[in-house]
């Protein structure tokens, strides 16, 4: 009965938000908005976003972020799982990278933005011996006019996804067998991996592409931190609108989310034609017959961009565990002058009600994501209906709507309802876009469950309640924490639908570090970057050591 | 029947409100005893530790001495407190507003006064320690951007413009002492100026003090004139377009804020930085963000400068406790704290002519830091504009420089 309710309300709780939100969102930009008086249909605020100073570069630069994100970041994926897909460097590849997925994307920006920043880590490392530089060189690379440093910012948090979203599929594909074919008839292995298995293993992975590049089409948190800042993104200055305290604001921030919207469909629409180029180009090439075989460098390249795109992070995380530790620190010193524990005490006090916070949202929202997740399953298990293609794609429907599009039109329902920066709201908010999260990466661990378990139980004559809680649950354990750890580190990760319903008076340490971002200052944003890290950390360390202490007497339950 | 009780019991509650809130700010005695157990929401921007912090021990020395409670909402942006208030009017919201202090000056005091948003008729100057303020030598204290105070709000702080750079890569000697030297300066030493990117109010600042030392000071006085506005503004606009080439990355970038460019003068990115607060650079220096060796220096035809303030709108919901809190925030003793750069470092605004013996040898006593300008140091106090300025030079500023050009 219980589970007959999982995917109905699973939907509501999905589609209702967005559908709810974007009316929100279209209906100002028309002229509706009842609360300011609102009640006549105009384009006047649409032609006020087009009078705006250099609209379409903003529009542009968000259109070319997403496509050039989703590309570059698919590419290396693909040139590395086609290179190392089976041997051992791709097991340790996969190990340095995954940590990276459960990341937030601000904190990945903020590691990359102290790395590269002519201030930043590299230089000092190479200074002033190599480069001459006694003072850090005026160059602009973070903040860069052509949202380069942006779009690498992006690129370093999509590889891990893209990767993980691959690796779920390969086991559907013969890869060993499609290999040994292509190479018998001669084929290099970066061509024969293309043409033999890529076609089949990217039809899984679209939707999550697809996300990508709605993601960097309209995203906020990177852009605020190394995004362009005069011309900035479309989303950034959407957001600015959209906290802007005069409420007339509404109307155009409402106008530009509509623009975003279209941007982001016009990325969309981009990428279909890549696809189509794509796949006209691989036919002419198996058309032709060309073999490709001298691939060294292309395999070189998908490990390079692999290693490189890791090391990043990681250097850059750890450069900032420098600086909040860091008493004076001039350029070009590779070390602080001195070490305090000055900045993370006098931040305790005010790092301690976003915690609470984050850790609240994050875990009831995950709990009850979680749930529902496991109603879903265990409905769709009962019926013998697996979702189809139209199921799946209002699963990813939160990844694939531009957050501003609907988030803001969503904080006006919330604003009208009384329970804008409510913890409620708030949950409501984050569980749009942790369900999606927590139903895919529970989804084959569930299916893979053996049933005659079930069976047997069945056969002992103990009931529904009972085979779930002493049987289902207990061998999925592993499963389930892992899926609640990756919804808390979705969780963790939100700033835009914090920012906005949270309306300031909730704010989560990622809300606080990209607020901070702007300040500069590596102390703070060190401390809280570190926060960002460990929190979802903790989440997957629960997810490991928990089964591995209940299950430390049970051989065949240890991985 | 129900109905017709019900609006009763709701008049009655009301006219009672009504009643409760009649607070007279001459008769003290009564204002102090009507505090008593009131919670007063004070509206401020929260975005510096030191001095949420400072907000925090004034609340509990309030609590202490006057049983008023003290809650800081910390804002991001004032004008969010303003908008609070106009919607609150809007609503009919006449009596139990939920805002009952707020932090402010410039446009933000000039629209709530504009629209009668504010507590009336003037009280300030009712406050007992309205008699160790100095409004005789800081016009400011009764006139705000350019629009009379009249009492409507009380006096908190001090700020003027001051800029720092470090001695140890820079002679005192060489340092600019006006706009244009500044200018000259920039150009002898390209890509080391920049300043927070407007409507930032660090940048807007700026901005105005170039204003203020090349157009004709007069016509900033009276609110914008849209027919001279490009005339007026030319000067200003010309020596952007020259700072920007030769300012930090070309002028394509600039820093969002205060700390951001106290982050790049500590990186030696930037050589000279200027804040609106003279004690930033002390007390940077003892948190160790800026070395030791920044120094402070001044525009001696002067700087711009102004004064803070606290008001209370007009449908404040404890009356009795901002005032309180107002008379509290102007005391000496917490002057003196806040002056102090340990705590805050926000110069006082009473005169130490009026204190009494012990008070001024406490504010004397205060050590300002190796960085911070003593008050006799300071250039002369230039006013801000008129208000519509500000908001007409970020206008123009946005569209002119919001695109690469």
């Amino acid at each position: 009965m219980l589970n007959r309710l999982g995917p109905t309300l699973t939907i509501l709780l999905l589609t209702g938000p967005i559908a709810f939100g974007l009316a929100g969102t279209v209906l100002p930009a028309l002229g509706f908005l009842p609360a300011l008086d609102g009640m006549k249909f105009t384009l006047a605020h649409l032609r006020d976003l087009f009078s705006e100073p250099a609209i379409l570069i903003s529009a542009g630069l968000s259109l070319v972020a997403g496509v050039v994100t989703a590309f570059l970041s698919l590419l290396a994926v693909m040139l590395f799982v086609a290179g190392f897909a089976g041997t051992r460097a791709f097991g340790r590849v996969q190990h340095l990278v995954s940590p990276l997925l459960s990341l937030p994307h601000a904190a990945a920006a903020f590691a990359l933005a102290f790395l590269i920043a002519p201030s930043g880590m590299l230089a000092r490392l190479v200074s002033p011996e190599m480069t001459g530089w006694e003072r850090p060189p005026d160059l602009l690379i973070v903040n860069d006019p052509m949202g380069l440093s942006m779009m690498a910012g992006l690129v370093v948090k999509e590889i891990p996804f893209l990767l993980l979203m691959t690796l779920a599929a390969l086991p559907q594909v013969p890869l060993r067998e499609t290999r040994m074919l292509t190479a018998s008839l001669g084929y290099g292995r970066v061509a024969g991996f293309v043409l033999g298995s890529w076609p089949a293993i990217y039809r899984q992975i679209r939707l999550p592409v697809f996300a990508v590049i709605a993601f960097a089409s309209s995203v906020v948190d990177v852009a605020m931190i190394l995004g362009p800042t005069r011309t900035a993104p479309l989303a950034a200055r959407l957001v600015t609108w959209m906290n802007d305290p005069d409420l007339s604001m509404r109307y155009l921030a409402s106008a530009g989310a509509l623009l975003q919207l279209a941007v982001t469909g016009l990325a969309l629409a981009f990428w279909l034609g890549l696809e189509r180029l794509g796949a006209a180009l691989s036919k002419r090439a198996a058309i032709r017959g060309w073999r490709f075989n001298q691939d060294a460098l292309l395999r070189a390249a998908g490990l390079a961009m692999m290693i490189l795109s890791a090391g990043i992070v990681f250097a850059g995380l750890a450069t900032l565990a420098l600086w909040s530790f860091a008493g004076l620190w001039q350029f070009p010193d590779a070390l602080p002058a001195s070490f305090t524990l000055r900045t993370w005490m006098r931040m305790l006090p005010s790092i301690l009600e976003p915690l609470q916070t984050t850790l609240l949202a994050g875990l009831l929202s995950t709990l009850i994501a979680s749930v529902l997740a496991i109603l879903c399953l265990m409905h769709e298990e009962e019926t013998g209906r697996r979702p189809g293609r139209g199921a799946l794609t209002l699963l990813y429907l939160p990844l694939l709507v531009p957050q501003v599009a609907f988030v803001f039109g969503l904080q006006l329902l919330l604003i009208y309802a009384g329970v804008l920066a409510t913890l409620p709201a708030l949950v409501l908010a984050h569980l749009v876009f942790v369900m999606p999260y927590a139903y895919l990466s529970l989804k084959e661990p569930w299916y893979a469950f053996d049933r005659r378990y079930d069976w047997i139980a069945a056969s002992l004559g103990k009931g529904r309640a009972r085979r779930f809680f002493s049987v289902r649950l207990p061998v999925m354990t592993r499963a389930v924490l892992t899926m609640a750890a990756v919804g808390f580190a979705v969780s963790v990760g939100l700033y835009l639908p914090t920012v906005l319903v949270g309306a300031g008076r909730l704010t989560t340490v990622t809300t606080e570090a990209v607020a901070l971002a702007s300040g500069g200052n590596g102390r703070v944003i060190g401390v809280y970057a570190f926060w960002q890290m460990l929190l979802p950390m903790m989440g997957f360390a629960v997810a490991t050591f928990v089964p591995a202490l209940i299950f430390r007497r049970f051989r065949g339950m240890q991985v | 029947m129900l109905k017709r009780l019900l609006a009763a019991a709701l008049a009655c509650a009301a006219s009672f409100a009504a009643h409760a809130e009649e607070v007279d700010p001459a008769d003290w005695d009564q204002v102090l005893q009507q505090a008593q157990g009131q919670t007063v929401y004070f509206n401020a921007w929260g975005g510096a530790e030191n001095i949420n912090a400072y907000i925090e021990w004034a609340a509990g020395e309030l609590k202490k001495r006057y049983k008023v409670t003290l809650k800081h909402v910390k804002l991001d942006d004032t004008a969010h407190a303003v908008a609070t208030v106009v919607a609150e009017k809007a609503a009919g919201r006449d009596q139990g507003g939920s805002v009952d202090l707020v932090w402010i000056n410039g446009e933000n005091f000039a629209a709530m006064k504009e629209r009668g948003l504010l507590f009336s008729p003037g009280w300030a100057e009712n406050l007992p320690n309205w008699r160790y303020v100095d409004y005789e030598n800081k016009p400011t204290i009764t006139t705000d951007f350019t629009i009379p105070v009249e009492g409507l709000a009380s006096p908190w702080g001090m700020a003027q413009l001051v800029f720092f750079y470090d001695s140890a890569r820079m002679e005192a000697a060489k340092l600019p002492r006006n706009a244009d030297e500044l200018l000259a300066w920039a150009e002898a030493n390209p890509g080391r100026f920049s300043y927070p990117q407007p409507p930032d109010f660090t940048g807007s600042s700026f901005l105005k003090q170039v204003l203020l030392e090349k157009a004709d000071r007069s016509v900033l006085e009276r609110p914008v004139d849209e027919e001279i506005f490009a005339e007026a503004t030319k000067p200003l606009s010309d020596y952007l377009d020259a700072l920007h080439k030769v300012a930090w990355r070309s002028g394509r970038a600039f820093p969002q804020n205060y700390p951001a460019m106290k982050q790049l003068l500590a990186d030696g990115e930037l050589d000279i930085i200027f804040a609106f607060n003279p004690a930033e650079a002390s007390s940077a220096i003892a948190n160790g963000e800026l070395p030791d060796t920044v120094r402070s220096f001044t525009f001696p035809g002067g700087t711009l400068a102004n004064t803070h303030f606290v008001a209370i709108p007009y449908n404040a919901n404890a009356k009795a406790g901002a005032l309180v809190t107002a008379n509290f925030l102007i005391s000496p003793e917490a002057q003196v704290r806040k002056e102090d750069p340990a705590y805050w470092g926000d110069p006082t605004v009473l005169s130490m002519d009026k204190l009494e013996p012990d008070a001024r040898a406490a504010f004397a006593s205060i050590d300002l830091g190796v960085a911070t300008l003593k008050p006799e140091e300071l250039a002369p106090a230039l006013g801000e504009p008129h208000p519509s300025w500000m908001e007409r030079i970020e206008d123009e500023w946005k569209r002119r420089y919001t695109a690469e050009n």
